[in-house]
């Protein structure tokens, strides 16, 4: 744990070397998400209501979202350049150290530009909290928390078998960012308004209405269910399988050379 | 103008070679096209009354939008142009004996053109086959299919300039980043990617119209589902030549000016 701290203040001083650049790119993803909040601002202000759900209900939802993908984005990213690490011959390098992949992967890169979008979310969650109508018990906060934490590891979990794949394709596959960003987008609204198929697959496939679509139900009291505010827990178990399909990756690995 | 022809040509080349990546992204679109329908569909069935055009011309634009996405993505910019600003490289590309701007701007639109013909055509052809309220339709008349080809082609010519803008802009600050992520934020918004532009409030779809980030996929789409017609779309696409005129000439005095003082970088 020393070691990754070590490593996370090595990588703020060597982002903090081009200052402007850091800032406008900040600036950048702080304005990538408004621009988003904004779509779903004026689409409300048009429509008032979507499958009978309000602006601030649909903002708790996108804010829960968006918080759990930026934070799991700030750390995990680093599985998002496993592609390059393998094609350029990095991996080999890092193979060769004795500390754990997962532990240097996790440091070549941490993205703290990412912060404006982490930002966002918060000034979202700030304005649906008040408004959304919820009355806050413990219990509701702790749900809200678990919708964040299990969000986390589904997109830690995404980023992870993303890497996994990339020992077979070497190439990084394009499809995945149907579920990693894609989920992010189209997730901002409550799954079930995609429909039945989509809200399935997204349950027993990819659990991304587990953190995100029962618990918001339980939350917003259109749901009586106490369990659907643990559902968000069981996502965390989703991070196994993809962690021994990259560690099964990693050991049928061989070299890409140069 | 045969070498910059050629440049384009070497670029569409190499651009068709990827054609894994083109699958890939296909199947991409189509789950990011179908997402889109289905929760514009939520809406429609909320509040029917408030949809500013038909269920069907919605989807056609959307449609149109994932087909043809490699042509008018603001997020396609050639790393390598930056990279060479960073590390000096850009020196060789200033000695050449042809004119830095046309050059990259050939570039440009080779990349963009060659993705695009490899992505559109499986896109344009099973979506036209989908079942009811999937399936995308004609265009809404000969007049507006003639319009629509013409304000494609400006369009997409308005990007690239816009895109060039950013290169230049390279030259000024060395890490382009943070203005490439700013200029893709606004485009993606003022252009009408995020949401149409009909769907924004009146008032501020005047403002965005006014503005030259409307004249890129806006114009096209909106004419080939008949949304505008007759002289008001004449009018749309004259202000797309406008704006095309107005970016390339801003474009050239930025490279004029930063080709005064340029400091290569490295050694």
């Amino acid at each position: 744990m020393r070691l990754y701290f070590k490593f996370v203040a090595i990588i703020v001083k060597s982002q903090m070397q081009y200052k402007a650049s850091f800032f406008m790119t900040v600036a950048g993803q702080f304005l990538v998400s408004f621009s988003a909040f904004f779509g779903v601002y004026f689409m409300f202000d048009r429509f008032n209501e979507v499958n009978g759900f309000s602006f601030a209900e649909v903002l708790i939802c996108f804010s829960a979202v968006l918080l759990a993908f930026s934070l799991a984005e700030c750390f995990f990213r680093g599985f998002d350049t496993f592609p390059k690490l393998i094609r350029s011959g990095s991996l080999d390098r890092i193979l060769l150290r004795p500390r754990s992949v997962i532990l240097q992967v996790l440091t070549s890169t941490i993205e703290f530009s990412r912060v404006g979008r982490f930002l966002q979310a918060v000034i979202m969650l700030c304005i649906a909290v008040p408004t959304c109508g919820v009355v806050w018990t413990f219990g509701k906060v702790m749900t809200l928390l678990t919708m964040v934490i299990g969000g986390m590891a589904v997109y830690s979990a995404l980023f992870i078998l993303y890497a996994g794949i990339s020992f077979f394709t070497i190439e990084g596959l394009e499809f995945m960012n149907v579920l990693t960003d894609g989920t992010r987008e189209y997730g901002k609204y409550p799954l079930s308004i995609y429909g039945k198929g989509v809200l399935s697959f997204f349950t027993y496939v990819i659990p991304v209405a587990l953190f995100q679509y029962y618990p918001f139900m339980y939350l917003i009291g259109r749901s009586d269910n106490v369990w659907y505010a643990f559902l968000p827990l069981i996502c965390i178990v989703f991070i196994l399988p993809c962690y021994a399909f990259f560690a099964f990756g990693l050991s049928r690995y061989k070299s890409t050379g140069s | 103008m045969k070498q910059y022809l050629s440049f384009f040509r070497i670029r569409f080349v190499a651009g068709l070679q990827y054609r894994a990546a083109a699958l890939a992204g296909i199947v991409t679109q189509f789950a990011w096209g179908f997402l889109s329908v289905l929760m514009y569909k939520a809406f429609y069935e909320s509040n029917p009354d408030a949809f500013p055009m038909e269920f069907s011309q919605l989807v056609t634009y959307l449609w149109l939008q994932q087909a043809f996405l490699a042509l008018f993505m603001p997020w396609l910019f050639e790393q390598d142009i930056f990279d060479s600003v960073v590390s000096g490289n850009v020196a060789y590309e200033l000695c050449r004996p042809c004119d830095t701007y046309n050059m990259w701007f050939a570039r440009n639109a080779a990349t963009r053109l060659s993705n695009t013909v490899l992505r559109c055509m499986p896109i344009l052809i099973v979506t036209a086959f989908l079942p009811a309220p999937f399936r995308m339709t004609l265009p809404a008349g000969w007049l507006n299919a003639a319009l629509f080809l013409v304000s494609m082609i400006l369009g997409f010519l308005v990007q690239v300039s816009i895109s060039l803008i950013i290169y230049i802009s390279a030259f000024y600050t060395v890490s382009a980043q943070g203005i490439k992520m700013l200029s893709i934020t606004l485009t993606e918004f003022l252009s009408g990617a995020v949401i149409p532009i009909p769907f924004f409030p009146e008032a501020v779809q005047k403002v965005f119209n006014a503005l030259p980030f409307a004249s890129i996929q806006n114009t096209p789409f909106l004419i080939y589902v008949g949304y505008t017609g007759g002289a008001e779309a004449a009018i749309a696409v004259a202000l797309q030549a406008v704006w095309l005129v107005v970016i390339i000439v801003a474009g050239r005095l930025l490279i004029g000016h930063a080709m005064k003082k340029v400091v290569v970088q490295g050694g």
